[in-house]
């Protein structure tokens, strides 16, 4: 049965969408409009020039190396950023969704990291891996394994993704526990009666039920580890070393605010927002696809 | 209690309301820098010395993070018109700041149209000249300059079985000393701060030969980046040599070594003279200061350049707080003032008078190793090649040169690759710089 509604006259649903359109309005067109007109000029810091450049600023980037490989390194941060906290975060929501007794200070605790902003992670996880003061860096070499992320790009990127996953393991974890208890218990019981052991109900039954969320989840972990990762990425290794570290959105920050080349930095936000665009059609055509609702 | 508490309230509003009309008919103006810790308190003095010597101008001074984060602070405000009277730009960010005619008031102007008593000459000409045109004209005013020496933990020389008192005027027998602190298990022979700046910038100008050309951007904006000779990357090679060999060890480009170094972990420590009053505050050994080491049969030892910063009154401001700028800085280019914060910091004097005071005065003879700065700097007659450097995008070409040298200390390239791929990344950077300020 189709619940369609139908208004009459125009005036009532232009005023009911006109909120939403404001909004976007001011916080998507026009600042990506912005984007787009000051990524044609070179202006110098202080705004007190500009001249109008065409296309070169663009040129100027996809000439770069060190740009065409921060691509690459995106891929690989925001993978093992969203792969490891949603792995973690369900396994973790699964434990504590069997959980009897105090299961309250379980949940309670493991969402905690969560209230972390993430340039205090960053700092939180730089002290326990800093060369001269860290506990773990300290431990480490007791062990015989030399740590320096200041020179060893392998290193900075794993502890660029810990402190990224970190505090998203308890959002993933709180999301992943809710889905969880929305499962009808009857459905497992029912298979656990037809003699279903607990990982084929677990891979038969509970993730494609929690397959919206699981998509949700994805797509706003990447989004996450796409442009709100950069605050980590700035205190623990400003993009180094030999930028190993340095994502997309890293770049157009350290680009625009460090450097003040606002024309670059500016057409990075556009090949930035084309990229998204891209990313999202993907999801939704293909892997969207795949989910019960 | 709850009375009482709203007495105190109420007396606190009431004060703070009359100090701020009291402090209305004063001429008010802003001073942002990048001093914390240490030098902060210093600099504090320095702003009460001057508040309470006179009763028409007040300084506020706002610290705002490192030196690049202050520079952006400041050309971030200038964009939205909230600018301070005052900023301070590190010496990197000269360039830019030169290249931006009409955000500030030249030195000179600020002083002529001010009235005031002020005597460009009276600053020490090798650091003067870093912030004065082609034709004479000072822009801003030196604040702090210091230069790169090295440092000696004299207790672990002697644990490596070394006489402290060594020569380690070359890089020859710095590594020949490392050599011997390897064998007795020493763990970290040898550490760096600011590895451009000393390794490259620094290390050009010691042995006269050039860091870009155009006398080093001075002569023009077409400069093009030159620290890819020979002698620059046997330097560079050995540094990653030293690394492969577990006798130098990388603790960050800026200068985090220096932790190391006054926990009495590091033996040889190349750093800036100005680390003297961490180092002296810290340091539970005894330690000495040396000379930059050079290499034989080269040009060297030509002269160091500086690093530090000036100060820059930026423009748009009333003529009255330009005025109060102006007197500000004037008191700060006084003698006294000079002298002191020279022996309290380490970094140099930078005029003339200040170095004369400090002499006079006994410190050098009290302070062993306090005046190598001053003299490396200024040892011979200043080359081309050892005035110091004009380049724009400067803080990114220091990024740059940073992230290449990473790579060799890390093993994955060679000092050739290296410095051949800064010089060209960093030469797509300075045509950019040219092409926006045309």
């Amino acid at each position: 049965m189709d619940k369609r509604v139908f208004f009459k006259g125009w005036w009532l649903p232009a005023l009911l969408v006109a909120p939403q359109l404001l909004i976007s309005f001011v916080f998507f067109f026009y600042p990506s409009g912005q984007a787009i007109w000051n990524s044609l000029f070179l202006p110098d810091p202080f705004g007190l020039k500009t001249e109008f450049v065409g296309l070169d600023n663009f040129r100027f980037l996809l000439s770069d190396p060190y740009y065409l490989a921060s691509f690459k390194t995106t891929i690989i941060f925001s993978t093992a950023v969203s792969v490891s906290s949603m792995a973690l975060g369900l396994y973790l929501a699964a434990l504590a969704d069997r959980l009897i007794k105090g299961a309250g200070v379980y949940q309670t605790l493991l969402i905690w990291p969560y209230a972390i902003a993430p340039a205090i992670a960053g700092v939180l996880w730089l002290f326990m891996f800093n060369g001269n003061i860290g506990l773990a860096s300290y431990y480490l070499k007791a062990l015989g394994y030399e740590w320096n992320h200041t020179l060893k790009g392998d290193q900075a990127m794993f502890l660029v993704i810990l402190a990224s996953s970190w505090g998203r393991i308890s959002y993933n974890f709180l999301f992943f526990l809710a889905g969880l208890q929305a499962i009808p218990k009857s459905i497992i019981e029912a298979a656990a009666i037809d003699g279903a052991s607990f990982w084929k109900r677990f891979g038969t039954i509970v993730i494609p039920l929690l397959s919206p969320i699981t998509f949700f989840l994805l797509v706003v972990n990447i989004v996450y580890a796409f442009f709100d990762t950069f605050g980590v990425i700035h205190t623990i290794t400003s993009g180094g070393p030999e930028q190993s570290t340095t994502i997309l959105v890293y770049k157009v920050f350290s680009d625009g605010f460090v450097s003040q080349d606002l024309g670059s930095s500016a057409a990075q936000s556009v090949i930035l927002l084309v990229l998204v665009g891209i990313l999202t059609v993907i999801q939704f055509k293909y892997i969207e696809r795949k989910v019960h609702y | 209690m709850m009375k009482s508490i709203k007495a105190i309230i109420c007396s606190i509003a009431l004060f703070a309301m009359f100090a701020g009309t009291a402090a209305q008919a004063k001429t008010e103006i802003q001073w942002w820098h990048a001093f914390g810790g240490r030098l902060g308190e210093l600099l504090d003095e320095q702003v009460n010395k001057f508040n309470a010597s006179q009763n028409k101008y007040t300084v506020v001074h706002t610290r705002k993070g490192n030196y690049s984060e202050t520079l952006n602070a400041g050309i971030a405000a200038f964009r939205a018109g909230q600018h301070p009277n005052i900023l301070m730009v590190f010496e990197v960010g000269t360039a830019s700041l030169m290249a931006a005619k009409g955000a500030y008031v030249p030195m000179y102007q600020l002083m002529k149209d001010a009235g005031q008593r002020f005597n460009p000459n009276g600053f020490v000409s090798a650091v003067s000249g870093y912030y004065t045109t082609t034709d004479g004209k000072m822009l801003s005013m030196p604040y702090n300059s210091s230069t790169p020496v090295l440092w000696v933990n004299k207790d672990l020389m002697k644990k490596a079985g070394l006489d402290p008192e060594m020569d380690l005027s070359t890089w020859k027998r710095v590594g020949n000393a490392l050599d011997a602190a390897k064998a007795k298990g020493i763990d970290m022979p040898f550490c760096t701060c600011w590895h451009s700046w000393v390794h490259l910038e620094n290390f050009s100008a010691y042995h006269n030969i050039p860091f870009a050309s155009k006398a080093n951007g001075f002569a023009g904006l077409d400069t093009e980046l030159s620290f890819n000779s020979p002698v620059h990357i046997k330097h560079i090679q050995t540094l990653g040599k030293w690394a492969q060999e577990g006798k130098f060890k990388y603790m960050g480009r800026r200068n985090e070594a220096g932790k190391n170094f006054r926990a009495g972990e590091c033996m040889l420590m190349t750093e800036s003279s100005a680390g003297y009053a961490g180092i002296k505050k810290e340091a539970k050994f005894e330690f000495g200061i040396r000379h930059l080491p050079y290499y034989g049969g080269t040009n060297a030892p030509q002269n160091t350049i500086i690093g530090g910063s000036s100060l820059w009154a930026l423009s748009g401001k009333s003529k009255e707080e330009n005025k109060a700028t102006a007197a500000f800085l004037a008191f700060l280019s006084t003698t006294d003032i000079q002298a002191k914060w020279h022996q309290d910091t380490g970094y140099l004097g930078v005029t003339t008078a200040a170095a004369k005071k400090t002499k006079s005065s006994g410190f050098y003879k009290a302070n062993p190793g306090t005046d190598l700065a001053g003299v490396q700097m200024m040892r011979n007659k200043v080359t081309e090649n050892s005035k110091g450097l004009r380049l724009g995008s400067f803080d990114q070409i220091r990024g740059i040169i940073d992230e290449e040298m990473e790579g060799v200390y890390n093993g994955s390239k060679t000092a050739q690759v290296a410095l051949d791929s800064a010089v060209k990344r960093g030469n797509i950077l300075l045509r950019r710089f040219e092409r926006a300020n045309k």
